[in-house]
């Protein structure tokens, strides 16, 4: 009997781990019904859906109005969805002139597929900077014009959809870099930059973004010399610029006192100079490890750019909602922000998305 | 390759390393207590010690991973001092190999070796992944080229740092406690390497409890302990009749 079993043990450390297959209501037994509270939490959250979710496919998708006029949509009882299409050039191009959206739609569809062939890692080199500088450039000539016959267009005519992807794209951009620098700073030994750079992060982290946009469009007007204006626009752009940094700083911070001792000495006692030896062994380590918590930021700052339009720019956020003001189409509210909230969602969801796979591509 | 070192009959030219009266705290705490000793070109040294006697402290000093407070290293006929150029020169010709390896994860194997020769010898990259394969094969890892440090055992990763010092061709060798966070099957793997090094004439400080290693590659042994240097000697006159009392203390326990 004994040696029966000993030799089941012996036969059973040979065999593969057991598959177990569970059935439907198995598995409904074993993680929905296991005992009177969560089988009493079952059943209420049941009947919430029940309640919720098909009167909302029916608003949605059922009853709901697509390309209809504003009469019609007041006649129905679902979604009126048409409300979109019948304002979508003021949502997406703001106050751009009718006749050149293509400008600004081009420009924009540059910016995609220019980040997008910018994702995969293999294409990186020093030609897609080029590709990116020119690419920028012609996305800037495109939306001022005044240039190969273009119609000037000044700025404060841009808004919408093309205003938040670059209030966010250059505030992403450029803050990442200077992020880094303002890390590094802070954990140097030179004294006077070390302060500089603490000061810096510690003052922007302890206010708001709001103000600091109305400071930048108030309070630095007042600075600048008699005559000599600096465009709203960029105004904010620098507002959000400096504010993402000090918050990237911070975290890039974190990765900078996870990297260990041997790591700098070992570059060191190589002869690697200071900016090798960051560049090179520290930086790459550091920033990777950071990845989750610096994707968390850029999306909170591309969230964030709708907060311009308290300085009365016009982002895809209030051209949405001046779209609600036109009295044919008031009421229509849930329909026009599902909709802005979808244009976000998809911007933000690809960002942590792409995070996760740079992770997954990283990871060594 | 004796270990007779006649160093009355050496001319100034052949000292690579003369640290002169040297002084260090951290802190409070005096680690380097008035630290003489030259070492000439081609000699190996072992350091050894009870933990905490400023061995590491001392080596670390001389590629200026340490600043020391006081007293004056010369390596290579330039003096170590704050200035950042000097101090750059001098890890060119110095290698370091650390106790806990300190391979760069992120870089294959292959990089890891090529890396200092491109960027601080400003070497083309070809020749110096041809370098760096040369090193390889000489530890006996080159089919690993291509691997990144994590997948490599502790013996193996201690291979690649000792090629990745070489690489740089250095004129002088710091081993920091080589084998001290290896597995005992993976120690003699890497004394086979240093053993071989030895036998090419590089010059050579080790910190080590290897006693083995010590008795046949060194030409000198010296002990520490408190900072300075109590012992120092032939292998053959340090291990057979040791002249200090601290000096018997510390073999009797480590020999047992």
């Amino acid at each position: 009997m004994a040696k029966s079993g000993k030799n089941n043990i012996i036969q059973a450390e040979g065999l593969k781990a057991p598959v177990i297959r569970i059935g439907l209501l198995q598995w409904a037994k074993t993680n929905l019904f296991n005992g009177v509270l969560n089988s009493i939490l079952t059943i209420v959250t049941l009947f919430l859906l029940y309640k919720v979710v098909p009167p909302f496919v029916r608003w949605a998708f059922i009853d709901s109005l697509w390309f209809s006029s504003a009469e019609q949509c007041r006649a129905g009882s679902g979604a009126c969805w048409s409300i979109i299409p019948a304002n979508i050039r003021f949502i997406i191009f703001g106050f751009y002139p009718h006749e050149l959206h293509w400008r600004p739609l081009v420009a924009m569809i540059m910016l995609v597929g220019l980040l997008f062939y910018s994702k995969n890692r293999d294409h990186w080199s020093p030609s897609l900077g080029y590709i990116w500088i020119a690419g920028l450039l012609t996305m800037g000539i495109l939306m001022r014009g005044g240039l190969f016959g273009l119609a000037p267009v000044e700025s404060d005519k841009w808004g919408g959809l093309p205003l938040t992807l670059m209030l966010s794209f250059f505030g992403m951009f450029a803050a990442y870099p200077l992020g880094v620098l303002l890390a590094l700073g802070r954990r140097s030994k030179m004294p006077a930059v070390k302060t500089i750079c603490i000061l810096y992060i510690e003052l922007i982290r302890g206010v708001p973004l709001i103000s600091l946009l109305f400071m930048s469009a108030v309070l630095f007007p007042l600075f600048f010399p008699e005559g000599l204006t600096v465009n709203k626009i960029i105004r904010a752009q620098a507002a959000i610029i400096l504010f993402t940094a000090a918050y990237i700083a911070e975290v890039v911070r974190g990765g900078l006192q996870a990297i260990t001792k041997g790591q700098y000495e070992a570059a060191e006692s190589l002869g690697l100079n200071y900016v090798q030896k960051m560049r090179l062994i520290v930086l790459p380590q550091a920033l990777k490890i950071v990845i989750p918590p610096t994707v968390g930021i850029l999306i909170s700052a591309f969230k964030d750019t709708s907060l311009v339009v308290i300085i009365a720019l016009y982002d895809v956020l209030k051209t949405t909602k001046s779209a609600l003001a036109n009295p044919s189409w008031m009421g229509f509210s849930p329909e026009a922000y599902l909709f802005v909230a979808l244009i976000y969602f998809v911007c933000c969801f690809s960002m942590s998305n792409y995070s996760r796979r740079l992770e997954k591509e990283l990871h060594t | 390759m004796t270990g007779e070192t006649c160093k009355t009959s050496r001319s100034s030219e052949d000292k690579i390393i003369e640290i002169d009266c040297l002084h260090k705290w951290f802190g409070d705490l005096h680690v380097l207590n008035g630290i003489s000793l030259t070492v000439f070109r081609g000699e190996r040294i072992v350091i050894c010690g009870p933990s905490g006697s400023g061995k590491s402290t001392l080596i670390r000093c001389i590629n200026r991973l340490e600043e020391h407070q006081k007293g004056r290293i010369m390596v290579d006929g330039i003096e170590l001092t704050g200035n950042l150029k000097n101090i750059e020169k001098i890890r060119e010709e110095v290698g370091m190999v650390f106790q806990h390896f300190n391979l760069f994860p992120h870089l294959t194997i292959l990089e890891n070796l090529a890396l200092g020769p491109i960027w601080v010898r400003k070497v083309p990259k070809k020749e110096a992944e041809e370098t760096a394969m040369y090193y390889l094969e000489k530890v006996h890892i080159a089919e690993q080229a291509k691997k990144h440090p994590g997948q490599l055992s502790g013996g193996q990763q201690q291979r690649v740092a000792i090629a990745r010092s070489l690489c740089m061709k250095p004129k002088i060798m710091l081993f920091d406690e080589p084998t001290s966070a290896l597995d005992p099957e993976m120690v003699k793997e890497v004394l086979d390497v240093m053993i071989n090094l030895a036998e090419e004439g590089m010059t050579m400080i080790v910190v080590s409890h290897e006693m083995g290693f010590a008795k046949s590659v060194a030409h000198r042994v010296l002990f520490m302990d408190f900072g300075q240097i109590v012992e120092e000697n032939t292998p053959q006159v340090f291990f057979d009749c040791p002249q200090h009392d601290r000096t018997k203390l510390f073999l009797s326990q480590i020999l047992h």
